[in-house]
Parts: C-alpha cells; structure tokens; sequence
C-alpha cells in the first residue's frame, strides 16, 4: 500500500457517468443514469436513497455481481488505475474480496448455512492470500476479537445459524476484512439490527476503517447514520445522482428539493415539536421504464416548473465538492427553508 | 369507578412462558417471553413499547391481540377480562397494523375483498353498505377509490400500509396495536403514514399501543413510554419526562445509541456490550445487571423491586425504595 502524499490524494474509486440498463419485457429500465463520483483513502461515502434509487445497483456494478445479461456503461470506473468496465473476470475474481470488499444487508442469507463460521472466514484468504490453513485460521480468529466477538477460537466451529443477528453482522464484517481490503462496501449493515447494536457496529466500523485506511462506501437510508459516519454523502433519486457534497454541508445547506424534503421527513429529536405534523414528499418514484428525460424528482417536486423537462443544469460549489442537479439555482429555495422551519420548530 | 377512570386496556401481572427444546433429543426449557407485565392504556393514549429484538415485545402485541393466551395473569378490555369475551367481540375493539405491507395483504385478494374482510367476518351490512363503508375508509386514509380493484402487487409500500390501516380501522375499533408499522417503509412515505395515524388518533380518539425500535417515532408519536428488557418493563414515565430524563441505565444506554441527524457528533458508545443475555437462562437479580454500568453488587444477587412514583414505574436498585 503505498503511503506517499500524492498517493493519498489520488482516488483509489474514480466513477465517471457510470449508466446500468436492465433490460425488462416492458422496454429498457434506466436504472443508474450518469453517475460520477471520487473516493480517496480513509474517506467515507454515504450513498442514501429511497427502494430503486439504483444505490445498491451502483455497488454491485462495482464489484462485477451484476450478472451477465446487465452490462454497466461508464466513461471510467477505475479502482487504483484498474479500469472495472473492461476488466476480465479473472482480474474481477482477483479483486474481490482481496483488495475490494462487500458487507451484506442481511447476513442471514449472505452466510452460507451449511459451511461452518471458520471455513467462510478461511476462504477468502486461502484463496486471495495463498496462505495455509494454519496461518488463515489465526488470522481469522484474530479478526473475529478485533469485531468483538467472545470465545472466537470455539466460534469457527459454529454455524451460521447458531449465532445471532448481531454476531452475524460482526462475522460478515470480519469476513470482508480476512484481506484488508483497501475499499469496502457495506450495504445497508445494521438496518436489519437493533439500536444498541447498530451504534457499536457503525463504531467498530469506524475504527477499523481508519486502522486500515480504507476507503469506504457505506449505502443507507437512516439519515442518522449519514449524518455521524459520513465524509461525504451521495443522494440519489430514481437512478441519478441529485446532490453530492461534504456531510455538514448537506445537513446544514441541502440544496436540491429532494435532500430538503428527506431531511422534512424525519422527526428531529429536541427540534421537531412532538406530535406536530411532518413533512412528506408526496407521490411515488416514477417509472424508469423507456425515455427517461429532464428532472425525474418533479413529478414529487413542490417547486416543479415547465423548465424541468428540460435539461437539468448542474451547480458545484466553487471549490467543487457540494454540487447538485436542478434548474435552481444554489441558494434560491433557501427562503423556503426559513419558513419551513420556522412553522417546524 | 367512573367510565373515563377505567383503562380501556389493563395488563395485570402477565406472564407468558414458552416451552423451547435444545436440540433433537433436550430437556424443554421454560422460556419467559413476557414476565409480570402490567400496564395501562388509558382512553386516547399511546404507549411507545421500545426495547431491543427478543424482549417480548411482539409477544406482549399477540396477547393483546388474543393471538396467544397468557400463561398466567389478565388482560382486561375496558375492565372486562379478555378470557370472558369471544374472538370476535375482541377483534371489534382490537385491531392490528403490522411491520410489512408486503406480507400481511392476501396478494390473491383485490383491495377492497382485503378491506371489506372484516365486515363480513362480523356480518355487518350487505354488500351496498359494505361498498360504502369500504369507499370512506379510503377517504379516510388517503387512498382514492379506484385502487379497490387493484392487487396488492400493484401498490407501493406506503400505499400497501394505508390499506392495511383502513383495514384495521373499518371496525371502527378502539384500540389500535401497531407493531413497527413505519419500519418497511421509505424515509419519506414512513413520514405520511405517522401523520396518518395522529391524524386519525385525534379524529377517532384511538388508543395507539406502538411498538417500534425506532425511537425518534417513538419520541414523535407517543404519549407514554414503557420499557422492556427481558420480558420485564423495567421503566414506564410519560415521554416528555423519559426522553428528557431517563432513569434506568438501560433506558438511557437506548436513548444514547439513538444516531440523531445531527453531523460531527460522531457514534455514540454506549458500554452496552453486544451480548443481549440468553432469554432461556436469563442472568440472576436484575436482568440487566452483565450490561449495565452502574452496576452494584447487591444487582448481581436481588431483582429489584419496581417504584411507582409520580414520573411513572421503575424497576432498578439505584432508585429501590
């Protein structure tokens, strides 16, 4: 790994216009439509969205899982200067898992129920590593105490289903880390858990990320979780990418009508009136089916104009890092928000 | 005691023990799901039940429902006990929203079978009169009448759980039990179907038991807050002074694990430890005591016994009377 300054300034992930069609019965579904995005060591990406915003899709494009019949587009997609568009799949199968990793959602249907907790940990590095058995074992047992789990040594021999929900997330976990991968991918990792867990996996998470100094790409919808572990944040809608930006930027000056709307939406502890009435974005997501065309959000939009079938302009910040897609521009519905928030409060 | 005294909903001493087997050939287990429960759920109220997976909270909802019968203890509708009245007088007052849109709708049945379902279970009105109470309903709820032929498959999340509400609500019920009805659902339909629901609670004067572990709804939505861990309610207080002061560690360990949108505060650490206690050999004394921070020796040998006091019950050795 190498650990130069320019080296920690150049993107490991660099994805530019990255489009996934699927086709469907119906007609082509544009399901991920121009996407760009950078990540550098050590950094954190939140990617949040709503069902079918294409978040996950966008992951599994990266890892190479689509499957055959889906072909991703991109302009560049490039992992530490290793084009993925046009890799082979042996160098696919190469990366994975070794020097790129994915944590499942649910870790229930991502262990395999009939191979025992300690195989799946050993395989990834037999495999990838070329290490033995003995050396893979330690290793395993070694990162199973770093994610917190007790007795790790007895656990090797259980099954997945001998564990818990909690348990489980934390062996995925450790799973993705047997190669310390230098990008890793945690889709949506603590929604199926509870509270108390989710904090102390998103912590573990964490630590272990700037141990390592991975880059990571976490995809969620809980805004809460956005807000305490993200550098940046990603938010997408119906395929597209609305508004990227550092997190307290987005949090504190959400541009698009779409990231204002999410952040309406959720009740803010000691902020939002209890009981009061909350915001809502009324509607659903549109189709994505056949001709996709100007601002998909304006079917939703409470500011929607004529203009937004139109080609959608896009605003960056001038240091470029807060930008996002709207025919608005930065800094128009910001009286909108005053008054939203002065009825909220 | 007058009519307005009587708690519409009354939980004495509940217990509901299950018999689990370890393993082929294992001695059954008692297994206590929902150990001395007792609440009260007076007329317009709604009672947030928080605590993690496996403390008994969708336990507690069945026997609400009269889905499971208690092992021991009473429940009492309006001061009558549960035992005395018949399945079908219970679901006239009772009625239940449950977490997954996408599972409790018949995907055979079109929305208005799905609806009027109830109706006919009770023999209320004839087709006419059920097509009218079916079209309000869906007034009611925000859903336009046409969607009465659609399928369930043809439906959105949010569209999906408005049905299941109008379904629990043609019965004109009393008591609505809601066991995480938000957490399938998108940030931004979870937030229409919260307003639904006050909405529908100060139009109806509904009492809400609403189960979730989401605790800004819960924070959002309920009047009072009632605490389980293990089986137990371990502390009960109205949800200003729960939110605002917590008193039992593990009330608050929740409370502070609670990821508020808020940016550069970073993720909290709770000391909880990752290990909920096995329910079968629940730990001695108080339940809590492995997890807890303050804990004391005297925790590890006595369960404490439960306070009631102006801010509501408590069950914990720092505030043992």
């Amino acid at each position: 790994m190498c650990q130069s300054k320019s080296c920690q300034d150049t993107p490991i992930l660099s994805i530019d216009n990255l489009t996934i069609d699927i086709p469907t019965s119906a007609g082509t579904l544009h399901a991920v439509r121009g996407i760009s995005l950078d990540l550098k060591r050590g950094e954190t990406l939140c990617i949040v969205g709503e069902s079918g915003s294409g978040k996950s899709l966008t992951s599994l494009a990266l890892m190479g899982l689509l499957g055959k019949r889906i072909v991703p587009r991109a302009d560049r997609m490039e992992f530490d200067g290793i084009e993925l568009t046009t890799a082979s799949a042996r160098t696919m199968r190469k990366l994975r898992g070794a020097r790129m990793a994915m944590i499942f959602q649910e870790p229930m249907t991502s262990l395999n129920p009939a191979y025992t907790i300690g195989d799946q940990l050993m395989e990834a590095l037999t495999l990838h590593g070329g290490s033995s058995r003995k050396k893979a074992r330690a290793r395993a047992i070694e990162l199973l105490e770093k994610v917190g789990i007790t007795a790790a040594e007895s656990r090797l021999s259980q099954y997945p289903h001998q564990l818990s929900g909690g348990l489980r997330q934390r062996v995925m976990i450790a799973m993705a880390l047997m190669c310390e991968p230098e990008l890793i991918i945690a889709d949506e990792p603590t929604t199926a858990l509870d509270v108390t867990i989710q904090a102390q996996i998103l912590r573990l998470l964490a630590d272990l990320q700037r141990e390592m100094n991975m880059a990571m790409i976490l995809i969620t919808h809980d805004l809460g979780v956005v807000a305490r572990v993200a550098d940046k944040v990603a938010v997408m809608y119906a395929g597209e990418l609305v508004e990227t930006g550092p997190v307290k930027e987005i949090f504190a000056a959400p541009s698009h009508p779409y990231t204002r709307g999410l952040l309406r939406c959720i009740p803010l502890p000691g902020k939002t009136k209890r009981g009061s009435v909350l915001g809502t974005i009324p509607g659903i997501v549109p189709s994505l089916v056949g001709d996709v065309e100007g601002c998909t959000f304006r079917t939703r939009c409470e500011h929607a104009a004529p203009a937004c079938r139109g080609p959608i302009p896009l605003h960056s910040s001038p240091e470029g890092t807060h930008s996002f897609r709207c025919i608005y521009k930065p800094g128009s519905l910001q009286a909108e928000a005053a008054l939203s928030t002065g009825t909220s409060v | 005691m007058s009519q307005l005294d009587t708690p519409v909903l009354e939980l004495r001493n509940v217990t509901k023990t299950y018999s689990v087997k370890q393993g082929l050939f294992g001695k059954p287990k008692p297994l206590t799901a929902v150990n001395d429960v007792s609440i009260k759920l007076a007329r317009g109220e709604v009672l947030g039940l928080v605590g993690e997976s496996g403390c008994g909270k969708s336990t507690l909802a069945k026997i609400l429902l009269g889905l499971e019968a208690p092992s021991s203890g009473q429940v009492l509708v309006d001061g009558q006990a549960l035992g005395g009245q018949d399945r079908l007088a219970l679901a006239r007052r009772i009625q239940p929203i449950f977490q997954d849109p996408y599972s409790s709708l018949n995907p055979r049945k079109n929305i208005y079978d799905i609806i009027a379902l109830p109706l006919r279970v009770h023999s209320i009105g004839n087709e006419v009169s059920r097509q009218k109470s079916v079209r309000e309903i869906l007034d009611i709820v925000g859903l336009p009448a046409r969607v009465m032929n659609s399928y369930p498959s043809q439906m959105s999340g949010g569209q999906r759980q408005r049905v299941a509400i109008a379904r629990a609500l043609i019965m004109k019920p009393e008591i609505v039990i809601c066991d995480e009805p938000t957490s399938a659902l998108d940030v931004s339909v979870q937030s229409q179907i919260l307003n639904l629901l006050n909405e529908l609670r100060q139009e109806f004067g509904l009492t809400y038991l609403f189960i979730s572990h989401n605790l800004a709804v819960i924070e959002h939505l309920a009047t009072r807050v009632a605490v389980m861990y293990l089986g137990r309610i371990v502390e009960e207080a109205s949800v200003e002074s729960l939110f605002d002061a917590a008193r039992h560690p593990y009330s608050d360990a929740l409370l502070k694990s609670v990821l508020t949108p808020e940016p550069g505060l970073g993720i909290p650490d709770t000391h909880l430890g990752m290990t909920y206690p096995n329910p079968i050999a629940p730990p001695d004394g108080c339940h809590f005591h492995p997890r807890c921070p303050s804990a004391m020796d005297l925790c590890k040998s006595q369960r404490p016994t439960p306070l009631f006091d102006a801010a509501g019950r408590i069950e914990c050795h720092l505030f043992s009377p």
